[in-house]
């Protein structure tokens, strides 16, 4: 069994409470970072940590804190991203229920790396009983001395702040995020300026996703290089999956990234397998903002190699065949689960949290919906499928921020690998309705590439 | 700073947007905008349509950007290499985005007041499609009256934010945003609340489509049957420096709006009062007839022939007089 950087005490009684989290260790890093390093040595060893981005685009954290701008005399913040809305995933929300007081110990470090006086923690307004444990511990935390003014004796002064969102998606995206903490409506930023030139009130600005400041910690403890070593290539660390869908075991998981897609989805320690003994028909590997692949290249590559979780592995073939690790909101469809309906569900999601501020997304996320419900209620055509492609292109690239892209992946790589799934719901109007199409040959081995001409 | 947009260079201060570069140089290889506007800070970046394909970052970095870029917030870099209509890339965006902005707009310009004044039909006649791929309900809105004088349409609107950008940097508080998101994302005053302000006319100016129109002009004329004649008046008002086109059927004032330039921005805001309430030819001091671009229809059987008849081709002095026309007819 991996061992648990992140949720190694995840079972012990009472943990969320300062009392009980001290004791296993808990702010060792904070005394470590404050008391022996630098923060320039604590944005190195972040750096050595190889340590990618938790929240989808898997940007490295050390990279991110390095451009951080540093003029004199302008305050700088590290803003927390708890918005997690994205579908599939929940595995931030889970950290924050149970191990409150590891992203507050992350934020510490990182504000301290970071030079900031002021750091935020922005959570999604749905979430209102993580916002109350955040605040509890931040309580706890301050009366222990770790938040306030000198902390330990050190000098360092830092104040954390929760702030609850209005519960939008898009908010989630960095700099409606920071629109949204000044307090204004939350469209995401036309960039340049990029946050850590001008962020929040125009100060630099590092904006992180929750993992990805909870990881700091065991990086501070172990030591970056240390770190590094768990993991595989680019791919260092562990990572939380949120598996959800039609398997045995729902739930967050610790992996270490490099472990082979196939023990994640079937051994006993993770997913369990599919549930009810059916077979698998397609995953979404990370959260709904990713390509879907059918069951086949979901497990092997295109070349027949082993598929692994990692940012690179996942992504092999590109769009044409890969998929990406992005939030790590895992989600495993059965035979029975009806892909166009689940492209229009996304869609639909897409279509409700586009901000509307740019005219692609704005109109073309509704346009989608609307064929993609036509064609799963069965009135679809078959010029249909040419039309979303078409649509999702448009749209792709072309937006402020990435709500666009996400928007259009899902249905691109949904038509691209299951055309004919679709096609049936056109051809078959009337039984596709009353059932699916079933796994097909969604799970048949690839084909042996060829070996090329000599 | 150098930068060459579509094979064309040009140099221009370090700051200045592609978009601007661009109409540093003119004609075809300016990208159309929809949202930007000069007049107004932080417009621009939202409709897309001035997307442009940058093959080249800058001289010292010579790597292409590897998106399309909104040319209007895009600043450039010495050595920049834009292309714009050259890129068949950027055609077929902008074609998309095209699309985009008309499927949820009702197309109802025979009883729209914007009609041979408006951006989106320019834009969409220059190119957009015949024909809409798009076979569903399009969004509608009721309409709403914001005070007594302008009418906000939202059916027609494309959601470009330039007149929340006046109501934020032109009039002095506002009560004028979006509410919603996405595509049933609207224009609203907050509650309904008119807005009582002296330059709040000018959203009707910079609104690009129909939504926001006079309610003093509202279905007096197509504006391509009125003649637009320059004017000033002394206003009383500090900001406001009376310079106005009238715009007449007959003797008749029908509206006042203020000068736009060639890119349909206007020149200077004008008051509410110069708007709404100087509608008589006593009130003002005329200068002359307006020139309009022969491109536009509102230029149609006006001042300005585009080819001059064959009796002043003959008349050295009537050539001298109609030199700009024998240029034009030329230049076509």
């Amino acid at each position: 069994m991996a061992r648990k950087l992140l949720l190694e005490h995840i079972n012990v009684p009472g943990i969320d409470t300062y009392e009980v989290y001290r004791s296993k260790g808990g702010y060792a890093a904070v005394e470590k970072a404050l008391k022996t390093l630098s923060p320039d040595e604590v944005v190195e060893e972040v750096k050595k940590s190889g340590l990618r981005g938790r929240g989808g685009a898997g940007f490295p954290t050390g990279m991110k804190w390095g451009f951080l701008a540093k003029p004199e005399g302008v305050a700088r913040y590290l803003v927390c991203n708890a918005d997690e809305s994205e579908p599939g995933t929940f595995k931030d929300r889970y950290l924050m229920t149970y191990l409150p007081h590891l992203l507050i110990e992350g934020m510490i470090i990182g504000s301290y790396a970071l030079g900031a006086k002021v750091s935020y923690i922005y959570v999604r307004g749905e979430m209102m009983p993580q916002i109350r444990i955040l605040e509890k511990a931040i309580a706890e935390a301050k009366s222990a001395g770790f938040l306030g003014k000198n902390i330990l004796g050190t000098g360092y002064d830092l104040e954390l702040y929760v702030q609850p969102g209005g519960g939008a998606y898009i908010c989630g995206e960095e700099t409606a995020l920071l629109e949204s903490l000044e307090g204004k409506r939350g469209n995401p930023r036309i960039k340049p300026p990029f946050p850590a030139i001008a962020g929040v009130w125009g100060c630099p600005t590092v904006v992180n996703n929750v993992e990805s400041i909870a990881a700091v910690v065991p990086i501070i403890n172990e030591g970056g290089e240390e770190y590094a070593k768990v993991g595989v290539g680019r791919s260092t660390g562990t990572k939380l999956i949120s598996a959800g869908g039609n398997i045995v075991k729902p739930g967050v998981y610790e992996i270490d990234l490099g472990l082979p897609v196939e023990e994640f989805l079937y051994s006993d320690e993770y997913c369990g397998g599919i549930a009810n003994g059916k077979r698998l028909k397609a995953v979404v590997a990370g959260g709904s903002s990713v390509p879907i692949l059918p069951a086949n290249l979901f497990l092997k590559t295109i070349n027949n190699e082993p598929r692994l979780m990692s940012y690179e592995s996942l992504s092999e073939g590109g769009f044409v065949s890969g998929t990406m690790l992005g939030s790590g909101g895992f989600i495993a469809f059965d035979e029975d689960q009806c892909i166009v309906r689940n492209t229009w569900n996304f869609t639909r999601f897409y279509h409700h949290e586009s901000c509307g501020q740019c005219s692609p997304c704005r109109e073309g996320t509704g346009w989608m919906e609307k064929v993609l419900h036509r064609l799963e209620h069965g009135h679809g055509s078959l010029s249909d499928m040419d039309l979303l492609v078409d649509v999702s292109k448009k749209i792709e690239g072309n937006t402020i921020c990435p709500l666009g892209d996400a928007a259009a992946w899902p249905v691109a790589s949904a038509i691209r690998h299951f055309r004919d799934e679709f096609e049936w719901h056109v051809t078959h109007a009337s039984e596709a309705v009353s059932r699916n199409y079933g796994l097909a040959h969604y799970a048949d081995p690839l084909p042996k590439p060829e070996p090329a001409a000599q | 700073m150098k930068v060459t947009i579509d094979g064309i260079s040009v140099e221009v201060e370090a700051g200045t947007t592609i978009l601007n570069a661009a109409r540093i140089i003119g004609g075809d290889i300016v990208p159309p905008a929809m949202c930007y506007y000069s007049k107004l800070k932080d417009s621009g970046g939202k409709c897309r349509t001035c997307l442009v394909k940058v093959s080249k970052g800058s001289e010292k970095d010579p790597r292409p950007m590897p998106k399309l870029v909104a040319s209007c917030r895009t600043t450039v870099m010495d050595g920049m290499e834009v292309q714009n209509i050259t890129s068949p890339e950027v055609i077929e965006a902008r074609k998309g985005i095209v699309e985009m902005l008309l499927i949820n707009h009702p197309l109802d310009c025979p009883i729209c007041d914007q009609a041979g004044e408006c951006h989106l039909q320019d834009l969409g006649f220059e190119h957009g499609a015949v024909k809409t791929r798009y076979e569903f309900d399009r969004r509608t809105f009721n309409k709403i009256d914001i005070g007594d004088k302008i009418q906000l349409h939202m059916t027609r609107c494309i959601l470009c934010y330039r007149c929340v950008y006046v109501a934020d940097q032109i009039t002095d508080h506002r009560i004028h945003g979006i509410l919603n998101r996405g595509d049933h994302s609207e224009i609203s005053t907050y509650i309904h609340a008119a807005i009582e302000n002296d330059f709040s006319g000018n959203v009707i100016d910079v609104c690009p489509v129909g939504a926001l129109t006079d309610k003093t002009f509202r279905f007096k004329n197509r504006v391509w049957f009125t003649n637009a004649v320059e004017a000033h008046r002394d206003c009383d008002h500090a900001n406001c420096n009376g310079k106005v086109t009238l715009w007449y059927k007959g003797e008749e004032v029908l509206r006042v709006t203020a000068r736009k330039d060639v890119y349909g921005e206007v020149e200077e805001f004008i008051c509410n009062t110069c708007r709404f309430d100087k509608k008589k030819t006593a009130d003002w001091v005329i200068e002359g007839p307006r020139k309009v671009s022969h491109k536009s229809v509102i230029s149609s059987n006006h001042y300005e022939m585009l080819n001059p008849p064959p009796v002043v081709k003959n008349n050295p002095v009537l050539i001298e007089a109609n030199k700009e026309q024998f240029e034009r007819e030329t230049r076509l």
